[in-house]
């Protein structure tokens, strides 16, 4: 069961930038006057590396460049990469929804595409209809849509609003019924872009679920795009990291996961205020610098779960005031704020001498090894004092914890916010109270 | 369950011995000829699907329904009356104004509908086509197909009159054979033109909006360079040719003739339908070839 079911080819995808008007016309007519001519496109030259930061000349550019690749049969490939890395572009060819430049991609089987989550779903029409609808779209045929049916409006859970136009539905409903049609459909490959980022967390639960027995028990071909990269370890196998454009990784999912975290993803350890720009700060305080260094004098920004992790917060105080404050939030990657911590815990530093000396000071936490899980994690800095607050700056920095891969994957694998690492004890029950509960029968 | 394939390309001459084992090769150009119609055929069920959505979605939460179907050719009809035959005296020879207007509307709304409709397919779709492949032409087939719907509708309102007529015993003489016979082969000739026009409309607007604009009235220009409202003999002879250029006007004659009596023009009928043959294919083609990469241009 190893054969391979994809082969992408030199795949190339060439976009022209800017608005389409008159001038467009002339490169059509030029590019027309080269091929009667029996020349080259003159513009597919001159195309340069896709990086969305940089400004460039050129009207062209490519959005992906020489990409080649196979998936096997029954193989979950994970594709990722920074947003304009190419991922939507490949899928897009790989769906036929537009054609790449150059290059071939050879598919056996049927393809289904899940760009987006309901696509072609009518307001106006019922559930019922809109399954059928979207099935039909998704490429399935009407007998087949009849024999799963009732399996559709079960996993959708839907069931009380089947003949409601779904324009009635929440869009939560909306998006069960829509991933219920296309979790039902039967290709031999296919292709999820993101479409995890929607519904509840039970629902989220499930659509991961149900991509996995796709992929293991009915030994079909996945294609995974996502910035979930929990998801994408826990779903893939293989993975493909995509840079500007072209394949910067491919194999191993954790290594290319790895390889991401740890290539340059726009995450910065250090925040210092633009200072150009007015100042980070009131009359009172004014932020100076913030950073995040691992215990051992590592930069970041992937620390491993066995390091501790400093969070140095450096500010002007500018007049004497009580009650100053300084402290910050850490969220996790999904926003959530795992815990606050602020200097008025610090015992009997400077707190009082701050309070009357103006100056130059720098706050230091201590985030003990052991206790974020793996995953990233940004911090919001802030700094208050009784009468309002200062200074507040979000997501100022972030970065990644990963496991020291000491332990087992059972430990490195536990799930959570936190994994700290509590006291516990076991004890073991002398055989009289044993006794007790579960009488064992005395030979 | 068995792999159905969706698109088998001939293996080229170059290509390795194992090339035929894929059953679908995505490649920059695909040959004009290509045609992919059996694809289509795999997607009929979406078709249906399609003219289903269409039937149903279109008059929910309005009161009257399909009676907006009659209403709209009834008030033109009146319209009509009033102006060319009332007020500008254009005779509409031996067949009473209201029938006259009414045999040259009905067919003529069809044709128009289908043309103005499927020239926005590419435009119109662009969510949808941007997210998921299905053979585009499906999109204006079904376009074309639920059309058909409001043609029935406004086809009973011409019925009803013509039975009026009949039993007051005005000078209409239809051919009842002929109706049976050529109805149907009238209705697909407008199909397929209003379909290889609009298709063909669409592909060329993914880029250039420009014909958009032309479109609109365009359509409305075009009824009256063709004998909708002015019967063909009352035409000037220097005007005459390009009329009969156009090749809605054998059709729209035809049924008039068919319907109310008259000499069906057979020649230029044959034409029409060449025409259309090769507006169709045209469409097809260049459609088929706008649809693989329109989605970065539109």
């Amino acid at each position: 069961m190893s054969d391979t079911i994809i082969k992408v080819e030199n795949i190339s995808k060439l976009y022209r930038l800017g608005e389409v008007g008159t001038g467009t016309l002339r490169h059509d007519f030029n590019r027309w006057w080269h091929k009667v001519r029996g020349k080259e496109d003159p513009y597919l030259k001159i195309g340069q590396v896709n990086d969305r930061s940089i400004k460039s000349d050129s009207d062209y550019a490519w959005a992906l460049q020489d990409v080649s690749f196979e998936v096997k049969r029954g193989e979950v490939l994970g594709i990722i990469g920074r947003n304009g890395a190419g991922k939507s572009t490949l899928l897009k060819i790989l769906s036929r929804v537009t054609m790449p430049t150059a290059g071939e991609i050879k598919i056996k089987g049927r393809i289904a595409s899940l760009l987006e989550v309901g696509t072609g779903f009518n307001p106006e029409l019922t559930g019922r209809d809109n399954i059928y609808l979207n099935g039909a779209i998704l490429g399935m045929r009407k007998r087949e849509i009849d024999r799963k049916f009732d399996e559709i409006v079960a996993f959708s859970e839907v069931e009380r609003y089947i003949d409601t136009p779904v324009k009635r539905y929440s869009s939560g409903m909306y998006v069960r019924l829509a991933f219920a049609v296309a979790a039902h459909l039967e290709p031999e490959i296919l292709i999820v872009d993101e479409v995890l980022a929607v519904g509840d967390m039970e629902f989220q639960k499930k659509c991961l679920g149900k991509m996995q027995d796709v992929a293991a028990k009915e030994g079909r071909t996945v294609l995974f795009v996502s910035h979930n990269m929990a998801a994408v370890n826990r779903l893939c196998q293989t993975g493909l990291l995509l840079e500007k454009g072209s394949i910067a990784l491919c194999g191993n999912i954790s290594s290319v996961v790895a390889k991401y975290l740890q290539s340059d993803t726009g995450d910065k350890t250090q925040f210092v205020p633009d200072p150009a720009k007015p100042p980070v700060g009131n009359d009172t305080v004014i932020l100076l610098a913030l950073a995040v260094k691992g215990g051992d004098g590592s930069v970041g920004p992937t620390f491993v779960s066995s390091t501790a992790i400093k969070a140095e917060i450096t500010c002007r105080v500018l007049k004497a005031v009580r009650g100053l404050r300084v402290g910050f939030h850490l969220h996790s990657a999904d926003g959530t704020i795992v815990f606050n911590a602020a200097d008025t815990d610090a015992d009997g530093g400077l707190e009082d001498e701050r309070a009357c000396h103006p100056g130059v000071y720098t706050s230091t936490c201590v985030i003990p090894e052991g206790l974020l899980n793996r995953g990233q994690y940004s911090i919001t800095v802030g700094s208050d004092t009784p009468m309002g607050g200062n200074f507040y700056c979000e997501n100022a920095v972030s970065f990644f914890i990963v496991p020291d891969g000491t332990r087992d994957s059972r430990e490195d694998n536990r799930p959570g916010i936190v994994c700290p690492r509590l006291s516990w004890e076991i004890a073991r029950k002398t055989e009289l109270e044993t006794d007790d509960r579960n009488p064992v029968p005395v030979h | 369950m068995s792999a159905p394939v969706l698109e088998a390309r001939p293996a080229p001459a170059v290509a390795s011995a194992d090339d035929d084992q894929w059953s679908l090769v995505i490649r920059p150009h695909g040959r004009w000829w290509e045609l992919q119609l059996a694809d289509v055929w795999h997607y009929r069920d979406l078709l249906w699907m399609f003219i289903r959505r269409d039937f149903v979605s279109v008059y929910k939460q309005t009161i009257l329904g399909p009676i907006w179907f009659f209403i709209q050719p009834l008030l033109t009809t009146i319209m009509f009356t009033i102006v060319f035959s009332g007020v500008a005296k254009i005779s509409t020879g031996n067949y009473p104004p209201m029938l006259f207007y009414l045999a040259g509307t009905t067919p003529w709304n069809y044709f128009a509908t289908c043309l103005t409709k499927t020239s926005g397919t590419f435009i119109n779709n662009s969510q949808l086509f941007g997210k998921v492949y299905f053979p585009r032409l499906v999109t204006p087939i079904s376009i074309v197909a639920s059309n058909l719907i409001q043609f029935s509708i406004q086809f009973l309102l011409f019925f009803g009159f013509l039975a009026y007529y009949l039993v007051k015993g005005a000078a209409i003489q239809p051919d009842w054979l002929m109706i049976v016979l050529l109805t149907p082969v009238l209705l697909l000739l407008m199909a397929l033109l209003g379909l290889g026009t609009g298709i063909l409309v669409s592909s060329l607007t993914t880029k250039y909006r420009d014909l958009n604009f032309l479109i609109a009235f365009g359509v409305q220009l075009a009824m009256y360079g063709t004998p909708v409202i002015i019967p063909m003999a009352s035409i000037p002879q220097k005007y005459r040719l390009l009329v009969e250029a156009d090749p809605m006007s054998a059709i729209i004659e035809s049924f008039r003739a068919i319907y109310l009596g008259g000499d069906i023009p057979w020649s230029q009928l044959g034409i029409s339908a060449g025409v259309t043959a090769i507006l169709l294919l045209l469409g097809v083609a260049i459609f088929n070839k706008v649809e693989k990469t329109f989605m970065d241009t539109v």
